[in-house]
């Protein structure tokens, strides 16, 4: 009954408003976890950014009518593809964005070609989306493996860290991190000793740890993600195995995983980010408007990427005045992207949004001064370096 | 010990017994009010969701003729629906099979799985029994897990292709997938009806509630069960297939043990030992998972609720107290 | 095999001990679980949720009232304990009468509710709980480097294992409760309050999961996730132990505990699979498991 009403009474709000004025109506949906490990990353925290992007372009002076759903995935490929489905067949959804979690995305991409919309992806890692699972109805903002492994793997091999060992989480996502991580150590001259696979999801880590502490290897590389992270980072400290010299590589970590470990376990891990909210002084008044609105709490690369990647979008919709996905698509890949958080860049032909990627070193307790103050960045990495080039691209959009 | 329905919900499974020709009738008008939903459905409801309702139902309806015909509570039902997923995707993106035959291999697998497994656990009952069927999923779910060739790992086998079923009608189309999901559902539930009334249904019903007196009469009480063990599973794996083929995705969550636990609380919803509790009680959980998604782990919570009130309150389920109220089993 | 060749022997004693470490999860846990299942004949299904919750007491102590983690050690499994009393109360009780599989059903349902809250209120990240600074550091023992905490571990882990058995094996009111097993009807009659027995036991049994869930939170982090998967590992090892005896969960806790920290060793992908294979190679043998008396 209650429900009845409220269907009515949108209904007839948008019979009032629609024809007023010519205006394009859009409908975006950010998808991702709202509830489990990549909450805090994504999660609400997307949705705030989504709404700043809005905010921020006068969308409803542009002639926009934007509205905004949310739903959260569980990390499920199949409740995902669920609400994908539902979303475009009966709730007109024109465009999903955010969607951590890989095995997700990827269903989320299949699912968005298929029924020719849009999907603006920021939380997923997973290099795939713009290789050999690349779609023309897709862009990937925020980063992905490829870069991930690139800044941590070839940054440290620089510095000195030149012989490598890897606790890999024993899954697909696992495999991929260690692979392209190895690629780029070997390939900047480095080693690899060897690698442990460790069952997935796992809470104890020691013995893998000791295992690599064994290898006598300089760097090890943690590919694995959320909870694996922070466990093995965690016992990583106890058993003393950072005291001894021997350094943590995170291949998947965020803010929000150093802000869960605290500065007294995470200090010393090395790790790569797009954004970071101390970076300049654009970036920090947008995220002192992004905790203003989140509880307090400072925004990730990922929610960060939501923003860039929405605000994008509009900017391409107000332009043709049309939200055709094909046209909308052509014309996000032609004008160059701007943004106080990524500044200038790119959209390749392959769905690759281009910007630069960051190294940076997790501060030591006495280091920081303030709340959230987490970070020294070591490196800068150029786009054009950090992202997996065009020439080695499995993309069928990519001429060759 | 190991009938849960025995003291519980005397209008299942006893009063099915004397099945007599009122209740014959009364069956017969909800298998034709069932027919006509299912022909009204796809044109009231988003058929996609009606498709998993029916997936889900028969599922329930699976795990029903095993807990309330058999008496036993498998926690590990999952297993058989998962890994015929798995293998009717596999077959129908890999090896290119048409969907029907990619469902009938993914049911046949089920069906050998539930063979092994059941020889193993049927040894044990009552909550030795649950434990170690759970415990025999959990190995077919790390063995989904590590084996990434076949099951994809966590991205599951994803753009299965629906094909054409065979040869001529396009499954693409919404709709026309929606009469097939339909008629294997139908197709299920008659089965299954047909095996609880059958002289094989009525044996299994006597050793349930008298194992001992049933072996007394000369009845091999453990093939029986084996064999009930072996049916349930291959029709939760045909219900399994089956939603592979319409979501075009077998992945991790249709092994995991929580979806175990779901069909347990969609049976003990709608009704233990009814012949149609599991279709309502399907019908109600799926909703209520698709409805309320938005409110996130609080569904978790909200299910939880349930499953604690159906147990202190409500052990006969929606089905069951309407059965009790007309004092007809249904 | 001969992979054995490629390990040290100072390695594989490491491997023993972080075993043994992880043993003693297994063994407080499932020592639990057959306390319970001993005299109520249900399975405690919560058993994972209530092993968070006592982790997440032990967060609460120290984050809301500064109460640090020793008096925690204490505090966390009289809370827990006492809400499993009151779940014994109020629901358990009440359908003592019924299928004793409606037990499973119930504390399966519970675990859900109990998860679903903390992960509404703490989300799924998990939070930080510091080793306490008594026990930082470690010792070189030569073949490897102990963490103190971890010998912790294993030392308070054998002490309340072998209290408990001492408790139900030696003393009067074990008496009682293997008296009450064996036949609660006689037992009232010789005027022995069975049903205040069988509250105190559930407590109890509850009490040691939230203890192992205090022991845990330093080293594992505190979601709410952390009982969900162990649980199910844990019914593996009470399924191949078997029910019948006390001492029978305590050895089998550690024995898997060990097997699995080898596991990890020779073939670590199979680490999480191997107590499976186990518990179905012990089925095939013995259906009553190890220790457990035939149905």
């Amino acid at each position: 009954m209650k429900l009845k009403t409220l269907l009515a009474t949108t209904a007839f709000a948008a019979l009032v408003s629609a024809p007023a004025l010519a205006q394009v109506s859009i409908k975006i949906g950010v998808m991702n976890d709202r509830s489990g490990l990549y909450a805090d990353l994504t999660g609400e925290g997307s949705a705030v950014a989504a709404r700043l992007a809005v905010e921020d372009f006068k969308a409803a002076e542009k002639g926009l009518k934007v509205e905004i759903v949310s739903a959260d995935h569980q990390n499920k490929p199949d409740v995902g593809s669920n609400i994908a489905r539902q979303w475009y067949d009966t709730d007109n959804v024109d465009v999903i964005t955010d969607v951590p979690t890989s095995s997700v995305a990827l269903a989320i991409n299949q699912i968005t070609k298929d029924k020719n919309k849009i999907f603006l992806n920021s939380g997923a890692a997973s290099s795939d989306l713009t290789n050999k699972a690349c779609s023309p109805n897709t862009v990937h903002w925020t980063y992905d493996t490829y870069a991930l492994a690139n800044g941590t793997g070839g940054a440290m091999v620089k510095a000195g860290g030149d012989s490598w060992y890897f606790l890999t989480a024993d899954y697909a996502f696992g495999h991929a991190l260690e692979r392209d991580t190895a690629a780029v150590v070997t390939k900047n001259g480095g080693k690899v000793l060897g690698a442990v696979r460790t069952p997935f999801p796992g809470t104890d880590f020691s013995s893998f740890l000791l295992q690599a502490q064994a290898s006598k290897a300089k760097v090890i590389g943690l590919a694995n993600a959320g909870g694996d992270t922070i466990n093995s980072i965690k016992q990583a400290g106890e058993f003393g195995i950072t005291q001894g010299g021997q350094k943590l590589a995170g291949l998947l970590v965020f803010i929000n995983d150093v802000h869960a470990l605290g500065l007294q376990t995470a200090q010393g891990l090395v790790l790569t980010e797009s954004f970071y909210w101390d970076r300049d002084e654009g970036t920090r008044a947008w995220s002192a408007r992004f905790a203003k609105a989140h509880n307090g709490n400072m925004p990730s690369m990922v929610q960060a990427g939501v923003y860039g990647a929405v605000l994008h979008y509009l900017k391409a919709v107000a332009e043709l005045k049309s939200k055709d996905p094909a046209a909308v698509m052509a014309k996000m890949k032609e004008m160059p992207t701007d943004d106080t958080l990524f500044g200038k860049g790119t959209i390749r032909a392959d769905g690759r949004k281009m910007h630069p990627m960051y190294l940076y070193e997790v501060k030591k307790p006495g280091e920081s001064k303030a709340k959230w103050d987490y970070y020294k960045q070591l490196a800068v990495l150029p786009a054009e370096t950090a992202f997996r080039p065009l020439s080695e691209s499995e993309c069928p959009l990519v001429k060759k | 010990m190991a009938n849960i329905t025995l003291d519980d919900a005397p209008a299942g499974g006893i009063a099915l017994a004397e099945t007599s020709r009122g209740t014959e009738r009364l069956h017969r008008a909800v298998f034709i009010g069932l027919g006509i939903l299912l022909v009204i459905a796809p044109f009231v409801v988003y058929p996609v969701f009606v498709m998993k309702v029916l997936c889900f139902a028969l599922f329930a309806l699976a795990f029903n003729l095993l807990l309330g015909y058999g008496g036993l509570l498998s926690f590990g039902h999952a297993a058989y629906f998962g890994m015929a997923a798995y293998v009717s995707a596999y077959a129908a993106k890999v090896w290119g099979f048409p969907p029907e035959f990619a469902i009938l291999s993914g049911m046949l697998v089920a069906g050998v799985l539930g063979l092994v497994f059941g020889a193993l656990a049927i040894r044990r009952q009552g909550i030795y029994f649950a434990m170690i069927t759970l415990a025999l999923a959990q190995m077919v779910f790390f063995f989904s897990l590590q084996t990434p060739k076949f099951t994809g790992g966590e991205d599951g086998i994803q753009a299965v292709p629906r094909g054409y079923l065979f040869g001529l009608f396009n499954l693409g189309d919404d709709r026309t997938l929606y009469w097939l999901v339909a008629a294997i559902f139908m197709a299920g539930l008659l089965l299954i009806y047909r095996i609880i009334h059958s002289p094989f249904g009525q044996v299994c019903k006597a050793i349930r509630d008298n194992e001992p007196r049933a072996i007394s009469l000369g009845y091999r009480a453990n093939q029986y069960k084996l064999a009930v063990f072996v049916l349930s599973a291959t029709l939760a794996g045909l219900a399994g297939a089956t939603k592979a083929i319409v979501f075009q995705l077998a992945s991790l969550t249709d092994v995991h043990w929580s979806m175990s636990g779901e069909v347990v609380l969609m049976t003990l919803v709608g009704g233990l030992g009814t012949v149609f509790g599991p279709i309502v009680g399907a019908l109600v959980i799926v909703s209520m998972q698709n409805y309320l998604a938005g409110l996130g782990s609080w569904v978790l919570v909200i299910q939880g609720v349930i499953f604690v009130i159906c147990v202190m309150l409500f052990r006969e389920g929606i089905v069951g107290l309407i059965a009790k109220k007309i004092g007809k089993p249904l | 095999m001969f992979e054995l060749l490629g390990i040290p022997p100072q390695a594989l004693f490491g491997q023993v001990l972080l075993g043994l470490i992880n043993g003693s999860f297994y063994a407080i846990l499932s020592l639990g679980l057959a306390v319970i299942f001993g005299l109520l004949n249900i399975i405690n299904f919560t058993h994972g949720a209530q092993y968070m919750m006592g982790a997440f007491v032990a967060w609460m102590c120290l984050n809301y009232f500064g109460i640090n983690y020793w008096a925690a050690l204490l505090l966390a499994p009289i809370v827990v304990g006492a809400t499993g009393i009151a779940i014994e109360r109020l629901l358990l009780k009440r359908i003592a009468h019924v299928d004793h599989l409606y037990g499973l059903l119930l504390t399966f349902g519970l675990a859900l509710i109990i998860q679903g809250l903390f992960r509404n209120q703490y989300g799924s990240s998990g939070l930080a709980y510091q080793i306490p600074a008594e026990l930082r550091g470690g010792q070189n023992l030569g073949f490897m480097f102990l963490p103190y905490y971890r010998g912790w571990v294993v030392v308070a882990s054998l002490v309340v294992c072998l209290a408990t058995w001492f408790l139900i094996e030696k003393t009067r009111l074990g008496a009682y409760l293997r008296a009450a097993t064996e036949n609660p009807t006689l037992t009232q009659a010789f005027g022995i309050n069975v049903p205040l027995l069988v509250t105190l036991t559930y407590g109890f049994g509850v009490a040691l999961a939230a203890f192992a869930g205090v022991l845990a939170a330093p080293i594992y982090s505190v979601n709410p996730n952390m009982g969900a998967d162990l649980i199910i590992v844990v019914f593996a090892v009470v399924v191949i132990g078997g029910m019948g005896s006390i001492l029978g969960a305590i050895v089998t806790g550690f024995s898997l505990g060990l097997i699995e920290g080898l596991t990890k060793v020779f073939y670590p992908e199979a680490s999480a699979t191997v107590i499976f294979i186990i518990m179905v190679l012990v089925l095939l043998v013995k259906p009553a498991g190890l220790f457990g008396r035939a149905a």
